[in-house]
């Protein structure tokens, strides 16, 4: 161990050495990235085997964790890594509490299973050892964003986790979409980390710390509701700051434009990135963050509003969409909405929603995975993301049939698996805060939710495939069993996941008392979900022309619908005309013209006045003589004069 | 009586005369043998103020023995590049050698 690093050493060996499950990734993707990218077995052996040793290791560390009832949070190793001044230094290190091994868990599991997916998945990709190299690069950032210690970690890591997925989305680089959506992703989420940043500038400038435990102190946090700018206390100000960030990364309304493009990388990066566990963090940064959130005045219910919104909006949206990987994208909003709306709704006395918030992220990165997934396979199989050209797939691929069916089921909200009891308590925290009119949109969202998942499943799955796609029909085939295990692994999870008693392990300052299922709560919402299941069924079992029907005595309400209410459109025309036109353009023209113009200025004196005296170099030898004598008499009489006038 | 003032000025003299041929002439010729009147009025004036300022030492002749070995091997090297000059150019007109120019 080097000067700097401290550990702790007298705890269990799982978490005194879970520096390890982020390291490995990183030290994956550092060897098969610069030495084994012509091996390309070689580097997917080497990303997978560290990825699944991390996940060992987490599962240990869970366990050793959460049967070791820590009430403070573990630094099992520190390291100072920038110094600023004496009192503010930048450390760089391992927090393990109840929602970062919890998190650090899931994802490790997760992005194994993926992994091993995409060996089936990517097969014969000529991108192959370039995709398990950026994967484990994004493991390792993922992992290292969870572990932060302190707020200037979270931000390097929340960078990390910007520019891996920037790699991925744009992995089809040769593919014109797949570069827009790299560059829209990364710009709309640079935009918001400026939020984050002067955020994180505020806060440890006001506390002179970063760590998380300190910043969040009875202290620091009265210091920051002390000051006042322009009559607000700095400690919203602050919050709402970090909560620009965590809704970018997040994508909630209106930085959520990014997140359904981003469907242009491979399936396995949907499924990793932006399904699981990149998108999480945000949810995560808010409940890392939760102490401040709460203190703040208007912080959370800004995190609440914005939630239930996003919620209703992206679940809206994708009852419309045909592109089953879209379908799924705004799914995940809707359900990202879910999490931040049961984050907006708790308080420090009611903290049901942090917990509800937390195992919904968990259960969702199970499902909505396994839906990715199974979508990839599906895609894999059939070459088209067109839900309207699939169909009767149902035979074809069993083993994808079934994990779907069940991943649904779990999203849909359908007892008892994983995601009915993570939306009951969601749902029952809505209650409980008080907040009547967000529980209605969010049960309103979980009938839409089963609508709209079961939807593309009955097109996906049953009826008859389309004639003009016989051929294609044919050729489907059930994925290798490569493909097939994580499956099966992931619908295992997403079938248990809800029987984790999350209520007594992750919560925020003191346990909860037991919170079962409320039934008041969970039958509506299952009657929610099952008419919605029937409504979908009722549609799209059988092909018929009852859903067009339908779309055209909409009418207008369908297209604003269908085309995302416009809000890209909007985008580019902010963009394009206002920015552009107004900002950019003069700014160029300033460029151009003022800087670029005094700079060829001065450039063209000097050429001309080169030119001018250049003409006295005429190579005469008495002309120089001429210019030394009289050079030299003017010497002279200046001499002469001077000596006199100074009195010589 | 000759005083210091007769001999200053026949140098000054001579170094003008040397001054005015330097730049007027155009034979290289003439140029250089110019220079030998400008080298030997510094030569007078060395011996001419050794004589009279410091009539003790003998660096001012030192000096001027010096100064007329420089000017032998200076007039030697300048001749040789005269008459290499003249057998390229067919003249030794300074006026039309401007190679070196700009």
């Amino acid at each position: 161990m080097g000067a700097g690093i401290e550990t702790n050493s007298n705890l269990g060996w799982f978490l005194e050495n879970a520096w390890l499950i982020p390291l490995l990734p990183f030290l994956a993707f550092l060897i098969s990235g610069i030495f084994l990218q012509r091996f390309k077995n070689a580097a997917a052996a080497v990303s997978i085997a560290a990825v699944v040793s991390s996940a060992l290791i987490a599962l240990g560390m869970a366990w050793q964790f959460y049967a070791g009832d820590f009430s403070e949070p573990l630094i099992p190793l520190r390291w100072q890594f920038l110094r600023f001044s004496a009192g503010l230094t930048a450390e760089m290190g391992v927090m393990l509490d109840r929602i970062s091994v919890m998190l650090a868990t899931v994802v490790a599991v997760v992005s194994s299973l993926i992994h091993i997916y995409s060996i089936g998945y990517m097969h014969g990709d000529k991108g192959y050892a370039r995709f398990f190299a950026c994967m484990s690069l994004f493991t390792f950032s993922m992992l290292g964003l969870v572990f932060a210690t302190n707020i200037f970690q979270i931000y390097v890591f929340w960078e990390l986790v910007g520019v891996s997925s920037f790699l991925l989305i744009g992995f089809y680089y040769y593919k014109p979409s797949a570069v827009a959506a790299s560059k829209k992703a990364f710009i709309v989420t640079r935009f918001a980390d400026l939020g984050f940043l002067l955020g994180v500038l505020i806060v440890s400038y006001f506390t002179g710390t970063f760590d998380f435990v300190k910043l969040q102190s009875e202290a620091s946090l009265q210091v920051l509701n002390n000051v006042t700018l322009f009559g607000m206390p700095m400690i919203s100000i602050a919050a709402v700051l970090i909560y620009t960030g965590a809704a970018g990364k997040s994508a909630m309304f209106p930085l959520h434009i990014w997140l359904p493009d981003a469907m242009e990388g491979p399936t396995p990066v949907s499924a990793l990135i932006h399904a699981a566990t990149m998108v999480v963090a945000g949810v995560y940064l808010v409940a890392r963050l939760f102490g401040l959130f709460v203190a703040s005045e208007g912080g959370l219910t800004v995190v609440m509003y914005i939630g239930t919104f996003t919620c209703l909006f992206a679940a809206l949206i994708a009852l419309t969409q045909n592109d089953i990987k879209r379908v799924l994208a705004f799914s995940t909003l809707s359900q990202l909405g879910y999490m931040m709306l049961a984050l907006g709704v708790s308080s420090a006395e009611n903290t049901l929603g942090f917990t509800a918030s937390m195992f919904h992220m968990t259960t969702h990165a199970f499902f909505k995975s396994l839906l990715f997934l199974c979508a990839g396979s599906v895609i894999h199989a059939v070459h088209t993301n067109d839900v309207w050209q699939m169909g009767g797939l149902r035979k074809k691929m069993p083993l994808t049939h079934l994990t779907f069916l069940i991943a649904t089921l779990a999203i849909a909200g359908v007892p008892p698996l994983a995601g009915f009891f993570s939306k009951d308590e969601i749902l029952a925290a809505a209650l409980e805060g008080g907040h009547g009119f967000v529980f209605a949109v969010a049960l309103l969202v979980a009938g839409l939710t089963a609508f709209y998942m079961f939807r593309i499943y009955f097109l996906t799955f049953w009826g008859e495939p389309k004639a003009c796609d016989k051929e294609r029909f044919d050729a489907a085939h059930e994925s290798p069993p490569v493909m097939t295990l994580p499956l099966l692994i992931l619908a295992l999870l997403s079938v248990v996941a809800g029987f984790i008693p999350f209520a007594d392990n992750v919560y925020y300052g003191s346990p909860l008392e037991h919170h079962g299922v409320n039934w008041a709560i969970a039958v509506p919402a299952t009657i929610m979900a099952l008419a919605g299941i029937a409504a979908a069924f009722a549609l799209y079992s059988r092909r018929g022309d009852r859903p067009a029907k339908i779309a055209k005595s909409l009418g207008g309400v369908y297209t604003l619908v269908k085309n995302k209410f416009y809000v890209d459109e909007v985008y580019l025309f902010v963009t394009k005309k206002i920015i552009f036109n107004c900002i950019s353009r003069p700014a160029a023209w300033f460029d151009r013209h003022v800087v670029d113009g005094s700079m060829n200025l001065i450039g063209r004196v000097t050429v001309a006045s080169g030119r001018l005296f250049r003409k006295t170099m005429d190579g005469k030898v008495q002309s120089y003589a001429l210019t030394v004598t009289g050079g030299f008499l003017l010497l002279l009489l200046m001499l002469w004069h001077y000596t006199k006038v100074l009195g010589g | 009586m000759l005083t210091i003032h007769h001999f200053l000025i026949i140098s000054a003299a001579l170094f003008s005369i040397g001054i005015f041929g330097l730049l007027t002439r155009r034979n290289a010729v003439v140029v250089l043998m110019s220079i030998e009147l400008i080298l030997n009025a510094a030569s007078l004036n060395f011996i001419v103020l050794g004589k009279f300022v410091t009539p003790g030492l003998v660096t001012g002749k030192i000096f001027a023995i010096f100064i007329i070995a420089i000017a032998a091997a200076e007039a030697a090297v300048a001749m040789a590049i005269i008459v290499g000059i003249f057998k390229y150019r067919r003249t030794v007109d300074v006026e039309k050698i401007t190679d070196l120019k700009w």
